[in-house]
Parts: C-alpha cells; structure tokens; sequence
C-alpha cells in the first residue's frame, strides 16, 4: 500500500525521471558529456507539472514511532553468504558499505557474527560478575552500571576473518562481500578499567577473560594492560541502546582488536595469572605460517583500506566526467594519517581527501574527486597510519605469512572498472 | 547509640586496613557468592586451573559421543557437511589444504574441555556433566591417535597428556617480522611495471546474487544489465503494480482449509519456539535436510522418512516398525527425546513446557499434508 502510493506520482505522471534523462541524450553508459554539463530538450516534467506529494499531504507525525529506511533504499542491508559456514546461527553478515558513506554505520545494517545465535536478554536479567584474582568478587546489576561514570569512543569493530575469503586470490565480487565485516560505532558505557578497580585487581591478576551470556558464552583472555587503558563496557551505541544482534544490554568495546574480542552480552570479567586459551583463541583466530607455525595473540588489527564506490555492487554508470570515489580506512595501532588512491593498479598514486576526523582506531572516509577519461581503471587505494606503516599488498604480506594464513588479511584491494563504469573484484600481477 | 558509632568506626578502620590501596570507590555492585562464582566460573586453563573433580573413559566417551556430538561432527570425529573435523589431519599444517583439528592444531587439552563443557554440544549447551565432559575428551583425544582405547581421563591426569600441536604456536611477530617491511616511504609515482590481472572474482562465481546500485537511485536487479536499466520503458514499471493488484485470491485447496483450522495464534508461537530446533532443522519452502531432516509433511507420516538423511540406527528401527508422527507421538518425544527412542541422535534435552510442544506441533502441522 505504502509501495503503491509512493510510487504513485511517478507513474501517474507519464514520465519518469529515466524518460526525461533519455529525452536530454543522458542515457547511462560512456557517453562523453565532458564537464560542460547537459541540456535539456524538453521540460522536465518533474519541475512542470505539479506532482501529487507537492500538492497532497504526506505521513504524520503518528505514522512512523519508530522509523526504517524510505523503501528505495530496501536493498541497503546485511547479506550473507551461505556456503561460508554450516548454519547461520553460528554464522556471519556483512554490513552495505558499498552503500553507506560518512563513518558511522547504522546498527541495524551492521554486520553481525554470532556463535549460537543473538539473544533476548533483558536489562532487568542482566548480571555482570567480576571474579577470580580479586580482592572482592562482585556482581553489577544493570542499573549498577548506570550509576558509574561513563565515556564515550568511537571505534571500529573488525572481524579478524574480514577479506579472509581474499586470502588466496579474488573470490568474492563486492565491497560489502570482501571487507563488510566491519561497522564502526559511537559507543557510551563505563570503562573496563572502573569495574576492576571497584573489585580490585591482586597484584599477580594479569590477565582478564571475558565471556558472554549466550549458549556458546564466546570468551576471549585480554591482558590487563588493554583492559585497563581503554576497554569499555557499552551499552548505547549511535545514541540508542545497543541492538539485540550487538549484544543487548552490554557488550565490551575493545578499540583497535578483533571482533571476536568484542564480547557481546558481557556475562562475566575472570582475572587470571594466565590466558585461558579458549577456543577461539586458539584453533579460531590464529595464523598459520608457512613453515607450519601459527601465530597467536595477534589482536591488532593492522592498518587498511577499501574503496566503497565505486565497486562491484555500486557501477560507476554515469560515464565519463566529474566523479567521487570513496572509501573507508582504519587502523587498530592509532590514526590514519594519510590514503592514496591509485587509478592504474598501483603504479601511479593520488593523495586522497580525508573527510571529518580521523580519530585513532576508528574508520575513517575518504574522497577522491576525479574527472574521469571513460577508461578502464584498476582502483586501489592505501591507507597510512601514525605508526607510520603502509598498507601492503596481498602480494607482500603473503611473501611473510604463506598462503595459508587467511585471518588479518589487511592487504590492498583492487578493483577493476571497464569502459561501461561496471566494476569487478580482480588480483593484478 | 555509641555503641553503634564505635562498631561502625571500628569496621571502617578495619576496612581501611584490610585492603588501603584497592579501595571501592563507588561500592556499587555487591559481593559475589561462592554458588554463583562456581556457576559461572567454568573456565579451564592450560596448566589445569579451574578443572573440576571427576574422570571418564574412552568407552564412555564414544557413547556421550554419538549421543551428542556425532550428528554434526560424524561418528569418529570425521565431521559431517560443513561443520568442524575434529580428528585427523596431522600432518598438514604446511599443505595446500591444512587441517586443523584437535590432534593436528589445538595446543592445549585445556581447551577442548572447557570448550566442551561450556559451548557443546550446539543447540543444547551446558548439558553435559563434567564426568560426560572427561569422557568425551577422552574420545576425541582416542579418535586423534593420542590415546588407547582403555584410557581413563581424569582431573588427576589431564595435564600429563601431550598434545601433538603443543609446540606450534608462537606469540604475535609482526612487530619484527612486518613492521620493518611495511613502514616505509611510500612510492606515488612509476612504482613499477604496467599490471597485468591475474584472477577474477567472477571466473570463480561464488559471490551471492546482489543488486547494484546506480548513483541515480536505480536499483538494477541481480542480472539486470546497465543496458536493459537505461532502456526500460515506464509502461513495464507500471505493468506489475496493476497485476498484483488485479490479481484474485488463490482459490484455497482443501488442505489450506484444514491447516487454516488450526489456531493461528498456536501456530506463530510454534514459530517462535521452533527457533530452539532451527540449528539442526529446516522447514518450509526449500527446506533441506542438515544435521537433522527436513520436517515438510512430518506430522502424521511414517518416522524415518525422509529422503538422503542418514538416521541413527535407533530411528531406522522405528521405522521399520511403522512408527507414525501421531500429534501423541510428538509430544512425547519433545518432551524427552533421549527416553522416547532411546540411541537416537537428537542432541536436545527436550521441551518441559506442555503448551510449548503443543505450539511446536501446531507449527509442524502449518507444514504438513
């Protein structure tokens, strides 16, 4: 119904907007229009004639309490790929970021990872205990956590598996499908840091073990160093309360490392003499080498980059002339402090424009206004940190790990756009 | 009332002195119990902190095994579809195709206790006792070649035995071995020879079908060509908008007369529980057998029924004796699946709640003949 009226006036009025850009000698494709600009043959309708929404009253303000995306954008969502894992319910998504822009992403497009599935749990059900090498085991109760002092951070969250599938060669066809394990967020909570203190660390606690509520109750051990500078327990993120699929009521913020550590439905902080070496710390998350070693520990989430648009799921279909490319950059080790964008498959680069703050180990958006020749291009782009590290090559990172590394695959991604403006995820030489 | 005041001064100063440098600062949150720590507090460390007292068998092991783990990861560790092998594969770190199981990878016995205990098996955690727990480490250590079949694990011996990976990890090099390599100046210009493409993502194909957006708001669909979006015609827009429109209700079948005889209310309540079932079983349009059979048509046929899935030996003599899914029938097996047909797979402690088995068959019926 709601489809039907809104899509009313287009249809009623006889021409649509696609119409009149054919009438003007716009149509899509590789039309070399320069950069003068079009003109129109015909009016355009749309400006003539009065159109229904300009004349008949819209939605009140009783329609919507809580609002989702205008139904144009219906196709902006999480997506997933079946053949990855045996059973979505300890599965992954992938956040749209082909068509998102800004830094922030919405919670409800953000991808999700669960080990047995997101759960219903309550504010008033919710117990948090800190225990083990403590001077006084505690319990938090929710309202508890309310009542400490809290902070806020921005900071992107990284599945150590994102462009995983990427590993050995070009596999997946799309921004969101290669790099969309990744939403950044504007998180509130209270520090880690508070909540030890308040049970008081023993002097041989060096490690903390955190774990979730759900049936898999995912735990990761963090040293007490991380959880003592900037870990934070976060209920709200982007202004609401957190979303059941990101770990309502709580979840722990672990700036910079990966996903996996980012307990959702924070259940319990273990302190300990030791790392508890569960299992996804062990037979998850590791890094194979080539001579048959596996790294472990490797939390950092090394610095790296991606184009956004254009890509495979968004064409540059407006031919040649004026354009935008963007991208996202990030850096688990501080800011990013500088992104190039190469047109050629890494032989010739561009400094691209950084957009708003880059604050340390959150994304990060950048732009690259270009006038394009209508081409073929390979696009990749390279992000820079404070630390002062390049982002490699797959090529490169694959000359020190092997080829059976997989997971912090932090590599440049290159994608190859052909005269129509279709792009297509490609390895180069 | 003095005396009050000197027992609470007396407490403080005692407080003070007990713990001077770690003092709450906002005393929220309150003591934890003991019960509630050893509820909580399951985790097991590599040198055997945090083991609880108990032991079991190899023997022992392989029947918890098939009971609850072999649906998913095959009668001898081997794994089943997608999900995890779990033995195996030494050997193979350094292949083309590595496989890291417990016996090829994990480095520590630690680990697959506590991952056992804490997480296991899916769908129905934290129902195996601690003695189930030793016994089917126990197995999966047997199943890797670590030890004999007549080994007994135990609290008392869980640290001596020797994992084959123990050696195989080391702590996060990338300060040394990449850093050095990647922070440097970097080239912007004639940083090397033209580049060539090697791999393609769409030579391999495996990428979901996606819809690709055009910056004008086109959505063009998954197929749909820059092309054929540019030359549609509004007349073709408009044209399935009026077909829905205009399009009759279905005459309802005369099954859809008895399935609408069911509460719909029951139904989307069964809906609901059936959430419990999903990991395993599939169900409605395009539902395909996993772990467990698809459950299309399952009330009022014959158990053991459906095509290509391999039942436990329990349920294929079910079968042969023509056992049917009477609404009785399930719910008794809901309620407890193990006493039901006993040696059955169904790793699923069962459904307490009377009007909770009845929805679930309700449900069940929506989907059947």
């Amino acid at each position: 119904m709601t489809d039907q009226s809104n899509d009313a006036p287009r249809k009623a009025g006889g021409a649509s907007r696609r119409d009149f850009l054919r009438t003007a000698g716009l149509a899509a494709g590789g039309a070399a229009l320069g950069a003068t600009g079009a003109r129109a043959n015909t009016p355009d309708p749309l400006i003539t004639e009065v159109q229904p929404y300009a004349s008949f009253t819209g939605e009140g303000v009783d329609a919507t309490p809580y609002g989702m995306p205008i139904h144009y954008e219906e196709h902006v969502v999480r997506r997933n790929v079946e053949w990855l894992t045996a059973d979505p319910i300890s599965s992954i998504n992938f956040t749209p970021i082909h068509a998102l822009e800004g830094t922030i992403t919405p919670q409800g497009c953000a991808f999700e990872r669960h080990h047995s599935g997101a759960i219903e749990m309550s504010k008033q059900d919710y117990r948090l205990m800190i225990n083990g090498l403590v001077d006084r085991p505690l319990v938090f109760t929710f309202a508890d956590l309310m009542r400490l002092p809290r902070e806020s951070m921005v900071a992107f969250c990284e599945c150590a598996a994102n462009s995983g599938m990427e590993w050995g060669g070009a596999q997946l066809n799309g921004a969101q499908f290669t790099h969309g394990m990744i939403h950044n967020m504007e998180y509130i909570g209270v520090p880690l840091r508070v909540l030890l203190e308040e049970a008081g660390v023993q002097p041989e606690g060096k490690w903390v073990f955190v774990e979730g509520h759900d049936a898999s109750s995912n735990g990761r051990s963090i040293p007490m160093e991380k959880a003592m500078d900037d870990c934070l327990v976060a209920f709200y993120a982007n202004g609401e309360a957190l979303r059941m699929e990101h770990g309502y009521p709580v979840r722990l913020v672990v700036p910079g490392w990966e996903g996996n550590m980012w307990v959702k439905w924070l259940r319990r902080v273990g302190v300990y003499d030791q790392a508890v070496e569960a299992r996804e710390e062990t037979s998850k998350y590791t890094d194979l080498l080539a001579n048959g070693k596996a790294r472990k520990w490797t939390w950092e989430m090394d610095a790296k980059s991606v184009i956004t648009a254009p890509s495979p799921q968004a064409p540059a279909s407006h031919g040649a002339g004026p354009m935008v490319i963007t991208g996202l950059a990030w850096s688990g080790r501080g800011r990013i402090t500088r992104v190039d964008v190469s047109m050629d498959g890494g032989a010739n680069w561009v400094e691209a424009r950084i957009s708003g703050d880059a604050k340390p180990m959150a994304l990060t958006r950048f732009h690259v206004d270009h006038v394009w020749d209508g081409k073929p291009m390979m696009l990749q782009a390279r992000a820079v940190d404070e630390t002062g590290y390049v982002q490699p090559t797959k090529d490169q990172l694959r000359a020190v790990r092997g080829l059976n590394s997989i997971y912090h695959n932090n590599g440049i991604q290159t994608w190859y756009v052909n005269e129509n403006g279709e792009a297509e995820n490609v390895e180069v030489s | 009332m003095s005396k009050c005041r000197n027992l609470i001064a007396t407490t403080a100063l005692a407080t003070l002195l007990a713990a001077p440098a770690f003092a709450q600062e906002f005393g929220l949150g309150r003591a934890a119990l003991p019960e509630e720590i050893e509820a909580w507090d399951v985790a097991v460390l590599p040198d055997g902190t945090g083991l609880p007292e108990g032991s079991g068998d190899v023997y022992d092991g392989e029947e918890a095994w098939i009971n609850n783990c072999a649906a998913c990861h095959g009668d001898f560790a081997e794994g089943a579809g997608a999900w995890p092998v779990i033995a195996g594969g030494e050997g193979t770190l350094t292949n083309a195709r590595p496989v890291k199981t417990v016996g090829s990878y994990w480095p520590y016995l630690s680990t697959v206790f506590d991952y056992v205990h804490r997480s296991m098996p899916f769908g129905a955690a934290q129902i195996l006792t601690y003695d189930e727990t030793y016994a089917i480490t126990a197995y999966i250590l047997y199943s890797n070649g670590i030890v004999d079949y007549d080994f007994v694990l135990s609290n008392e011996n869980f640290t001596e035995v020797s994992m084959p990976n123990a050696d195989g990890f080391i702590v996060d090099d990338r300060m040394e071995s990449e850093f050095p390599l990647f922070v440097t100046e970097a080239c912007m210009s004639d940083c090397g020879d033209p580049v060539e493409i090697t791999k393609r993502a769409s030579d391999i194909a495996v990428t979901p079908p996606f819809p690709r957006l055009l910056l004008d708001g086109t959505v063009l669909e998954p197929g749909e060509t820059l092309e054929e979006a540019s030359l549609q015609d509004t007349a073709t827009d408009a044209a399935p908008v009026e077909e829905a429109a205009a399009e009759p209700a279905a005459e309802p079948a005369a099954e859809e007369v008895e399935v609408a005889s069911l509460d719909p209310a029951m139904v989307e309540a069964g809906e609901s529980a059936f959430r419990q079932c999903r990991s395993c079983h599939q169900i409605g349009d395009g539902a395909r057998s996993g772990v467990g059979p698809a459950l299309n048509g399952v009330v009022g046929s014959v158990a053991g029924q459906v095509d290509g899935f391999r039942y436990s030996p329990a349920f294929a003599e079910k079968a042969d004796e023509g056992m049917v899914w009477t609404d009785e029938a399930l719910d008794a097996f809901l309620e407890n699946p193990r006493d039901y047909i006993s040696g059955n797979r169904m790793a699923f402690r069962g459904v307490r709640d009377a009007d909770e088995r009845a929805a679930l068959i309700a449900y069940l019926t929506s989907h059947s003949d």
